[in-house]
């Protein structure tokens, strides 16, 4: 009995650690952008700000397009997302209904696509959209991050088809339903709350990647968040923090709530995509 | 590949399906299908598979930017090049440290966590909750976030250690010694959740029956860990190790806004250089090289480890 104490309060001590790791980084950006710049310059810095101000946030606006990023952003990762989702859905349908030789290229390819470096995409990437004229702009960032979300997204939808049962497609056939009509009013709408929670995924994505975008925009009111982001930081590697703090807290917000909401369905998705073949 | 089988749902036999191998003289997909298929195949095919191809090919010629002569093919000069090239080794010796030292101690870290949240802790909410902030957030931010950590004088690690009476703390990001192992830890932190998320999700298909067996035949937990839990998590685990060292090989954000690859390229990272060399210096093929070799070696290296985890788990 006394061995199985020390074994629990081992574990919650463990845990505890575990807990600080991750917690206090997070802790810390969030008392650095609500400091004010006396507070930020003093050698003690404490954990709780003294007179908590939001001066870094306006600050933050002022200093860097920040608007503009947020839209951006906001354009580049709801547009990626909703395309994403129209043309994954299909090919997951056809992949976790049929097993054909088409399936396993796209599984194959799901897998390939994780292990090469951006650098090698990036090069011919940036010539091809060069040529289409869409570099330097959102809707070509859009394409690109598309493609770049397609593997997970396949992956994800590949299990919420799976967890359709066929039988409930069957009997709407021979009910009389057509294909089309099947899909629609059968297929559709139990595998909505899968395509939401994809489409989410996407979209978090899609927000948060920074190689691409900063290859691909070179123009200051055409960047996303993350690239405004690094503005902050001067060339010297000296930076603003209060505002730098601000900026960063504001960024993630958007992910945090929606990674909040959906992170059951991920880890599900996670696993029902990784089915046996 | 075998990663996980499905929770949740007793595996369902499949009527409708023929034995695998003896669909072989069906069409490959009938016209429906192809409808459904095609919206999606052609971006993937002309963004993705085709920019990879396209990125082997320009490795053997002297593409660069903004240049108005006509690329030319030069054969294997540019991989003659990068094998004499000693800030490319250095570099891509810099990435095999770090994708080894941010890999492992996030599975094993990953791995506690895992085991502990599958205990009946309280607090496991919070772990859960607190789980998704390294999850979630863009690179960028997390980069940001830590150097305010690392930040000699406004930071809050040099202010514990101060508190804690270790000394005056230093500037870790950019001393020769420290820069390295700083940014490594960030590594760990940021990768550590999905890790764990994985793990978790292998040790709940584990079979609580064994465990309770193994209990009742005096096995400690040691021995119940490697007889019980580890074979039944072993593919969870390798799967997710091999993803996370690709991933951590070829990752850039974090150490681009931690260090930029300073101080002394002790950081730059295999694909600091390659982007520097591509986006800086405008040499198309050359970095496109970079990034076959990167390719070449990191598929060895998952296919040596892949194989001798797999000839391994045979011999028991």
């Amino acid at each position: 009995m006394r061995t199985r104490r020390a074994a629990r309060a081992g574990q919650y001590l463990a845990l505890l650690a575990y807990l600080v790791f991750l917690a206090f980084p997070f802790l810390w950006l969030l008392s650095t952008a609500f400091k004010p710049p006396r507070e930020l310059g003093s050698l003690h810095p404490t954990w709780i700000p003294k007179d908590p101000t939001l001066a870094n946030f306006r600050q933050a606006f002022d200093e860097q397009p920040l608007l503009d990023a947020l839209f951006n952003s906001l354009v580049a990762a709801v547009g990626a997302a909703v395309v994403a989702v129209l043309i994954a859905t299909p090919l997951a349908y056809v992949i976790a209904r049929r097993r054909s030789l088409l399936s396993r290229a796209a599984t194959g390819w799901v897998v390939v696509s994780q292990a090469f470096p951006f650098v090698l995409v990036i090069i011919p990437l940036f010539l091809v959209l060069k040529n289409l004229r869409l570099i330097d702009s959102v809707p070509g960032l859009i394409m690109v991050y598309v493609v770049w979300a397609l593997p997970f997204a396949l992956w994800m939808l590949v299990g919420y088809v799976r967890a359709v049962p066929p039988e409930l497609e069957e009997a709407a056939a021979v009910d009389g339903a057509g294909r089309a009509r099947t899909l629609v009013s059968v297929t559709a709408p139990m595998l909505a709350p899968g395509i939401v929670a994809t489409a989410l995924f996407a979209f978090v994505t899609a927000w948060n990647e920074f190689f691409f975008a900063l290859v691909l925009l070179k123009s200051p009111e055409k960047q996303t968040l993350p690239v405004v982001l690094t503005h902050f930081i001067g060339a010297e590697g000296v930076a603003d923090l209060g505002p730098l703090a601000a900026a960063a807290f504001l960024a993630t917000l958007p992910s945090l709530v929606i990674f909040a909401v959906i992170q059951k369905r991920i880890t599900g998705g996670m696993l029902a995509g990784a089915v046996k073949s | 590949m075998t990663l996980a089988t499905e929770p949740r749902r007793p595996p369902r036999p499949r009527p409708t399906k023929r034995a695998p191998g003896a669909g072989r003289g069906r069409r490959v997909l009938d016209h429906g299908a192809w409808f459904l298929v095609l919206p999606a195949l052609l971006p993937i095919l002309v963004l993705s598979v085709g920019p990879l191809l396209y990125g082997i090919v320009l490795a053997f010629t002297d593409a660069q930017s903004g240049r108005t002569a006509p690329t030319q093919w030069i054969g294997t000069l540019n991989f003659q090049d990068l094998l004499h090239d000693t800030l490319f080794w250095e570099s891509f010796r810099i990435g095999l440290l770090w994708a080894v030292g941010v890999t492992v101690p996030q599975f094993l870290l990953a791995l506690g966590l895992a085991l502990l949240l599958n205990q009946d802790l309280r607090l496991r909410w919070l772990a859960r909750a607190l789980a998704i902030i390294p999850w979630a957030m863009p690179e960028v931010v997390v980069g940001v976030m830590w150097r305010l950590v690392y930040n000699p004088d406004a930071g809050i690690l040099n202010e514990t250690l101060r508190d804690l009476g270790l000394g005056d703390g230093r500037d870790w990001l950019s001393g020769l010694a420290t820069a390295l192992p700083a940014v490594i830890v960030v590594g760990v932190w940021a990768g550590m959740p999905q890790t764990t998320v994985a793990l978790l999700a292998g040790l709940q298909n584990t079979p609580r029956e064994l465990h309770e067996a193994a209990a009742m035949d005096g096995a400690g937990a040691w021995r119940r860990f490697r007889t019980v839990t580890w074979p039944a998590i072993r593919p969870v685990a390798l799967a997710i190790t091999a993803l996370n060292f690709i991933w951590n090989f070829n990752s850039f954000a974090l150490v681009y806004v931690l260090t930029n690859g300073g101080p002394g390229g002790r950081t730059r990272l295999p694909m600091l250089f390659a982007y520097e060399e591509a986006f800086r210096y405008g040499q198309f093929g050359y970095a496109a090289a970079m990034g076959c070799v990167m390719v070449a070696v990191i598929s060895v290296i998952l296919a040596l480890h892949l194989v001798g985890r797999l000839r391994g788990g045979e011999e028991r």
